[in-house]
């Protein structure tokens, strides 16, 4: 699974790449984090807003720090 | 997505029933205890100062000291119905229904609208790049972009929130209504300009993906729990610069002579104006930290024109944010958006040291 957050590097921004991090430790699920700070490359996802998350090309949140709930959820948990 | 909210369990909104008229109670009642307390807090900063810190009354420090026991909760407590109730409107708008909204709108209409919405739809100014690409590259006009982009830091919950609580429903109108202006105005000239060559290249090459997400289904509930948490991130930002804003006002409430700052911003002096301009754009507060130094200038004889011109200047213009937007603007569309943005605020400025 390949999960992006897209964010300039922003507070929530952090604050969301942390949560997925966490969910992921304890539900074990493997998957690779990735954050995409570049604008050319955020702008692309088609997304107006940040925080984003991106989880194997799709879009799954945008312009909030998701909940840990929503997290699991999109993790197949 | 299909995550059951806790919304969908309560039923608000779908079925109203004993639930709804309870929580509908619950609201008035707390509504109710928040008015007594907003009510009591004259006496109770008084009380605090002169009984239980037992300070000379008529003192410099008395004076400072009741100013700061008085200002800080009530602008907490000014601040937390604004920005709850704004969150629970902001719910309802997302940027993508704003866009789909301001695409092909005529120009005029288009940026009296853009200005409007920029109140409402949720926008944080670090994704002013990814917003602005998505605007201009759906087809709104430029123009009607900038108005968008200068409405929303500048007529912010925040700044009407405190406007309100510290100077009154006027002058929080007035600001409502020149923030407008300045957006409706500056977002069309810059429109006329047509300056779009001056876009970056790349931003107009981008072929942003069309999202396939679906629009997210909010219940009553959901929308409740939206402002609280709008609440409980705002004022857990903001309120240091909160506190620190009225402890710098209270010290020139208590310790600055009368009428001293009418000679440097009251409205003899034309050059106050532009001056308070000029020292505004490179500032970055927020507004939570400005008002209260504002209101403190306001009652030492500083002209509302002035002030009002700074205190715009400072929120609306900032240099991080032109350092964003620099990634999709070239130089010269960035001074014109720095000086068309200025000449409104000089002219609001000069207008309300003209007529008040």
């Amino acid at each position: 699974m390949e999960i992006k957050v897209l964010g300039p590097g922003c507070a929530k921004c952090s604050k969301t790449e942390k949560l997925i991090q966490e969910v992921i430790k304890e539900t074990g699920v493997v998957a690779k984090v990735e954050k995409i700070t570049d604008m050319m490359e955020i702008a692309s996802y088609g997304v107006m807003g940040t925080p984003a998350v991106v989880i194997d090309k799709e879009v799954k949140c945008i312009g909030k720090v998701p909940k840990k709930e929503e997290i699991k959820i999109w993790l197949g948990q | 997505m299909n995550f059951k909210s806790a919304g969908d369990n309560l039923n608000i909104g779908n079925k109203p029933g004993l639930l709804f008229f309870l929580c509908l109670l619950l609201g008035a009642t707390a509504l109710y205890v928040w008015w007594v307390v907003y009510n009591f807090l004259p006496t109770l900063s008084s009380w605090t100062t002169y009984d239980l810190l037992t300070i000379d009354r008529g003192s410099h420090l008395g004076a400072s000291i009741e100013f700061f026991f008085y200002d800080t909760p009530k602008v907490m407590m000014l601040l937390f119905i604004v920005v709850f109730c704004v969150g629970i409107l902001r719910s309802f708008f997302t940027p993508e229904k704003t866009r789909a909204f301001l695409s092909g709108k005529s120009e005029f209409a288009g940026n009296v609208l853009a200005a409007l919405l920029g109140i409402i739809t949720p926008f944080c100014s670090c994704s002013a790049v990814p917003l602005f690409i998505g605007f201009v590259t759906a087809g709104v006009p430029l123009g009607v972009t900038f108005s968008f982009l200068i409405a929303a830091p500048m007529v912010n919950e925040i700044a009407l929130g405190l406007l309100y609580g510290l100077l009154g429903w006027k002058v929080a109108a007035i600001y409502l209504g020149t923030g407008l202006f300045i957006a409706i105005t500056a977002g069309w000239v810059i429109g006329r300009l047509k300056l779009e060559g001056h876009v970056e290249d790349w931003v107009t090459q981008t072929n942003p993906a069309t999202l396939s997400m679906e629009e997210e289904k909010m219940s009553w509930a959901d929308r409740v729990t939206y402002g609280w948490d709008a609440v409980k991130e705002i004022i857990g930002r903001v309120w240091i610069y909160v506190i620190l804003g009225i402890a710098v006002g209270a010290g020139i409430h208590g310790f600055v002579p009368e009428g001293v700052m009418a000679s440097v911003m009251g409205k003899g002096s034309w050059w106050s104006v532009p001056l308070s301009v000029a020292i505004g754009i490179p500032m970055y507060s927020n507004a939570a930290g400005i008002i209260p130094v504002v209101e403190a200038l306001l009652g030492k004889g500083a002209a509302l024109g002035t002030v009002l011109a700074f205190m715009m200047s400072v929120i609306a213009l900032s240099l991080p944010e032109m350092v964003i937007l620099r990634k999709v603007l070239k130089p010269r569309l960035i001074a014109t958006f720095i000086g068309v943005v200025a000449c409104g605020i000089l002219f609001v400025g000069y207008l309300f040291n003209l007529i008040i």
